[in-house]
C-alpha cells in the first residue's frame, strides 16, 4: 500500500536522525580515546609504536568505511562474534574515526615548536609533564578546526551503515521510500535533515579556522 | 571455529574478484579527471566571474559538502527517474561521483587561488597583463601546486568512495565481494583480499599523483619535515 | 673546585664533526663568554652543557651531576642548570607567573605559597613584577626574555646558560635583558653566555673563549685578549666585532 509522504513519515525521519547522532557520539568518543594513544605513540621515542602506530593509520585510511564495517559486521560473525548490528556499526565507525583523528591530533603535536620540548626539557619536566602542561594543551588550540570538520564527515559517513539495516537517517530515508514511492522528495528531506546538521559544523570549523590562524596541512 | 581461515574459496571466484577491481579502477579514474575538471572550472568561475557565479557555486560546494554522498547518489539514481531521467546504475554512480568531487575539489582550489599574494596580482596588472591572462598565467599554477597534496588526498577519498555505489548494485569491487560472500560464506576471508585490492590501489594511487605532481610542477618538495617532527619522534631533546 | 668540567668533548652531526675535543673548567662564581664566529661550534657547546645535544665523545660534569642521558639522571641535572634561548620560548597558553612557577610546582613538587613568593622574588628582580599575570602576547621581546630568565631562575639552578639571548631583540630592548645578566653576574652566579655583544663581554665576563672551527682557540681574561689577541682568528674576529 503507497502512502503519501507527509508528517508522520518526516518525523520517522527525525527520529532516525537522532540515531544518526548517536552513532556519531558514540564514534567520536571510542575514537577519540583510542585516536589520542594513536597520536602520541605515532610521535612516540620508541620505534616499534610509531610504526606500528603508522601501519595502522595508513591501512584505515587506505581501505572504505565500507570494508571496516563489513570486516566488523560480517566478519566477525564468521569467527563466531556475532554482533548486533549498531554496535558492529560503533565499532567500525570508532575504528575509523580513531585513524582519521589520530593522524589529524599528530599533526597538531608535530606543529607545536620543537623549541616548546627544549624549553620543558630544560625546566627538568618529564615527558608526560611536557605533554600534559605544554604540549597538548598548545596542540588542541591546532587541532580544533579539522577536528571539527572530521566530525562532519563522520556524520555523513554514519549513512553507510544503512546496509547493515541500522535505522538511522538514511535507512529510514530507503524505508519511507519503500513505502511512499517518491524518492524525489524523500531524499530531498533527508539531504536537508544531513545540511540542517552539518552546515552548522561546517561553519564552526571555518570558525575557529580564522581565530586560531593556523591551517593544518592534510 | 574462529580463526579457521580459507582462502581459497574466495581465490577460486579470482576472475569475477579481477574484473570488479578493474571497474573500480575505470570508474575512479574517469571520475577523478572529470571530478577534477568541474572543481577547476568552478572555482575558476567563481573567481573570475564574481558576482554571476560565486552564489550558485557557493551553493553548489556547500550542499554536496554537507551531504552524504550515499544520499546524493540515492536523489540521482532513484529520484531523477520520476522526473523523466533514467540512467544504468553505473553511470548514476559515476555522475554522482563527478558531482561530488567536483564540489571537494572546487574548495581545494578555491583555498589554493585565494592564499595568492596580492603583491602577484598587481605585478601581473603592472605589466598590463588582463585579468583573465593574470589570473590563468600567475595565480592559477602556482596555486594548484601549493594545493596539489591536498587534491591528491581527496583523489584517493573518491577512489575509496566508489565502494559505496555497491549500495545501488554497481558490481565494482565491495559489490562484487559482497556477492562471493554471499555464494561461499567466507566473510573474513573475502573482505581482507578486497581490502588488501583498495589499499593497493589507493598506494599506486598515491605514488602516481606524487610523480604527476613532480612533473607537472617540478616541484621543490615542502620543507616540512622541520625539526618538529623530527625532534617529537626522536624523543626530542632528553 | 670545578663547577663545571668539560673533559675533550667532541659533537658530530651526521658527517660533520662539530666540536673536536673541547676541554675546559669553570669555577664557582665565573662568568664565561663563548665567541666565535657561526659555526665555531659555540652554541653547540652550550646545548651540550644541559643535555639538548648528546655528546659523542668525552666527559661533562656540571654542578657535581656526570652527563649521563639516563631520564632521570638527566631531569635531575636540569634542575641544577638553567638555560635561555634566543628565541625565549615562554609557554604562550600560560601567564608569566604560571611560566615560571610550572616547573618548581611540577618537579620540586613546591607549594603554592612558596611558589608564588619565589615568582614574585624574581620577576622583582628582573624588574617586571607588574607583569606578573600578563600573558606573553602582550610582552615586548625584551620584556618576554627578561621574564625567560626569570622563569630559569626560579629553579634555583647553579649554573646558568645564555644562547644568544639578546640576538633577536631590537637594540633598544637589548639594554635591559644585558642589565639584568650583569646584575646577575654581580650577585655571583656562575654563567657561560654565548653572545655577540663583544663591549658586554668585555666588561662583564670573568673570562673570554674564543672558538673556531670546533676548537678552543684562545682563551684568557678580557682585557688581556682583547688588547692583546695572541692568535690571528681572534684579532680578526675582535676587529670585525668590536665597535
Amino acid at each position: 500500500m503507497i502512502r503519501p509522504f507527509g508528517w508522520p513519515e518526516f518525523l520517522f525521519l527525525l527520529q532516525s536522525a537522532g540515531w544518526t547522532l548517536v552513532l556519531t557520539l558514540v564514534a567520536s568518543l571510542l575514537g577519540g580515546v583510542l585516536a589520542m594513544a594513536i597520536a602520541i605513540a605515532r610521535v612516540s621515542s620508541n620505534r616499534a609504536l610509531r610504526e606500528a602506530s603508522r601501519v595502522y593509520i595508513g591501512i584505515i585510511q587506505g581501505i572504505p568505511v565500507l570494508m571496516v564495517l563489513f570486516l566488523s559486521y560480517y566478519g566477525l560473525a564468521q569467527a563466531g562474534f556475532e554482533l548486533p548490528p549498531i554496535v558492529a556499526a560503533s565499532m567500525a565507525l570508532s575504528i575509523y574515526a580513531s585513524a582519521y583523528l589520530g593522524d589529524i591530533w599528530r599533526g597538531a603535536i608535530q606543529s607545536v615548536h620543537v623549541q616548546q620540548w627544549e624549553a620543558s626539557a630544560s625546566l627538568a619536566l618529564t615527558r608526560a609533564q611536557q605533554y600534559r602542561h605544554v604540549i597538548l594543551p598548545q596542540s588542541v588550540k591546532i587541532a580544533l578546526p579539522p577536528t571539527v570538520g572530521f566530525l562532519v564527515q563522520l556524520v555523513k559517513n554514519t549513512s553507510i551503515v544503512s546496509i547493515v539495516s541500522v535505522i538511522e537517517l538514511t535507512r529510514a530515508g530507503q524505508l519511507v521510500n519503500n513505502v511512499t514511492f517518491e524518492p524525489f522528495k524523500v531524499f530531498i528531506t533527508v539531504a536537508l535533515i544531513y545540511l540542517a546538521i552539518c552546515y552548522p559544523m561546517s561553519r564552526f570549523s571555518r570558525y575557529l579556522e580564522g581565530k586560531t590562524g593556523v591551517y593544518l596541512d592534510s | 571455529m574462529a580463526f579457521d581461515l580459507q582462502f581459497a574459496p574466495v581465490l577460486d571466484q579470482s576472475p569475477a574478484l579481477i574484473r570488479a577491481f578493474w571497474l573500480t579502477i575505470k570508474l575512479s579514474f574517469a571520475a577523478i579527471v572529470l571530478g577534477g575538471t568541474v572543481g577547476l572550472v568552478a572555482a575558476s568561475l567563481r573567481v573570475m566571474m564574481k558576482r554571476r557565479f560565486r552564489v550558485i557555486i557557493d551553493f553548489y560546494v556547500e550542499t554536496i559538502r554537507n551531504t552524504p554522498f550515499l544520499v546524493q547518489l540515492y536523489i540521482i539514481f532513484f529520484g531523477l527517474p520520476s522526473l523523466g531521467l533514467r540512467m544504468p546504475a553505473l553511470y548514476a554512480g559515476l555522475l554522482a561521483m563527478v558531482i561530488n568531487l567536483g564540489a571537494y575539489s572546487a574548495e581545494i582550489f578555491r583555498a589554493g587561488i585565494d592564499a595568492t599574494h596580492r603583491s602577484q596580482i598587481e605585478a601581473g596588472l603592472s605589466l598590463s597583463l588582463t585579468r583573465t591572462q593574470v589570473f590563468l598565467h600567475i595565480v592559477l599554477k602556482p596555486a594548484v601546486a601549493k594545493v596539489w597534496p591536498s587534491l591528491a588526498s581527496q583523489f584517493i577519498l573518491t577512489m575509496l568512495a566508489s565502494s559505496v555505489c555497491s549500495f545501488i548494485s554497481v558490481q565494482e569491487l565491495s559489490g562484487e565481494s559482497a556477492t562471493i560472500q554471499s555464494l561461499t560464506f567466507r566473510s573474513f576471508e573475502v573482505y581482507i583480499v578486497a581490502s588488501l585490492l583498495y589499499l593497493a590501489l589507493a598506494l599506486v594511487l598515491k605514488v602516481l599523483l606524487t610523480l604527476l605532481g613532480h612533473y607537472l610542477f617540478a616541484q621543490r618538495s615542502p620543507r616540512r619535515h622541520g625539526s618538529s617532527r623530527r625532534a617529537a619522534e626522536k624523543g626530542v631533546p632528553s | 673546585m670545578s663547577i663545571l668540567t668539560v673533559e675533550n668533548v667532541r659533537k658530530r652531526f651526521g658527517d660533520n664533526e662539530v666540536l673536536k675535543g673541547v676541554s675546559m673548567n669553570v669555577e664557582r662564581g665565573q662568568v664565561i663568554a663563548l665567541l666565535g664566529r657561526s659555526g665555531s661550534g659555540k652554541s653547540t657547546l652550550l646545548r651540550c652543557l644541559n643535555g639538548l645535544e648528546v655528546i659523542d665523545g668525552g666527559r661533562i660534569e656540571i654542578s657535581g651531576h656526570t652527563m649521563d642521558y639516563e631520564p632521570t639522571k638527566l631531569r635531575a641535572l636540569r634542575k641544577d642548570v638553567g638555560i635561555v634561548f634566543q628565541s625565549y620560548n615562554l609557554f604562550p597558553h600560560l601567564s608569566v607567573a604560571q611560566n615560571i612557577m610550572l616547573a618548581p610546582r611540577l618537579v620540586k613538587g613546591m607549594s603554592e605559597k612558596d611558589n608564588r613568593r619565589v615568582a614574585e622574588q624574581v620577576l622583582s628582580r628582573i624588574g617586571l613584577l607588574d607583569k606578573i599575570d600578563a600573558y606573553p602576547d602582550k610582552l615586548s621581546g625584551g620584556q618576554q626574555q627578561r621574564v625567560a630568565i626569570a622563569r630559569a631562575l626560579a629553579m634555583d639552578p647553579r649554573v646558568m646558560l645564555f644562547d644568544e639571548v639578546t640576538s633577536a631583540l631590537d637594540p633598544e630592548l637589548t639594554e635591559e635583558v644585558l642589565a639584568v645578566i650583569e646584575q646577575l653576574a654581580r650577585d655571583g652566579m656562575t654563567m657561560v653566555l654565548v653572545t655577540h655583544e663583544m663591549n658586554f663581554a668585555r666588561r662583564v665576563a670573568s673570562t673570554i673563549v674564543f672558538m673556531h672551527e670546533g676548537k678552543i682557540w684562545e682563551t684568557g681574561e678580557p682585557e688581556a685578549m682583547f688588547d692583546n689577541p695572541r692568535t690571528a682568528e681572534f684579532r680578526t674576529f675582535a676587529s670585525r666585532n668590536v665597535k
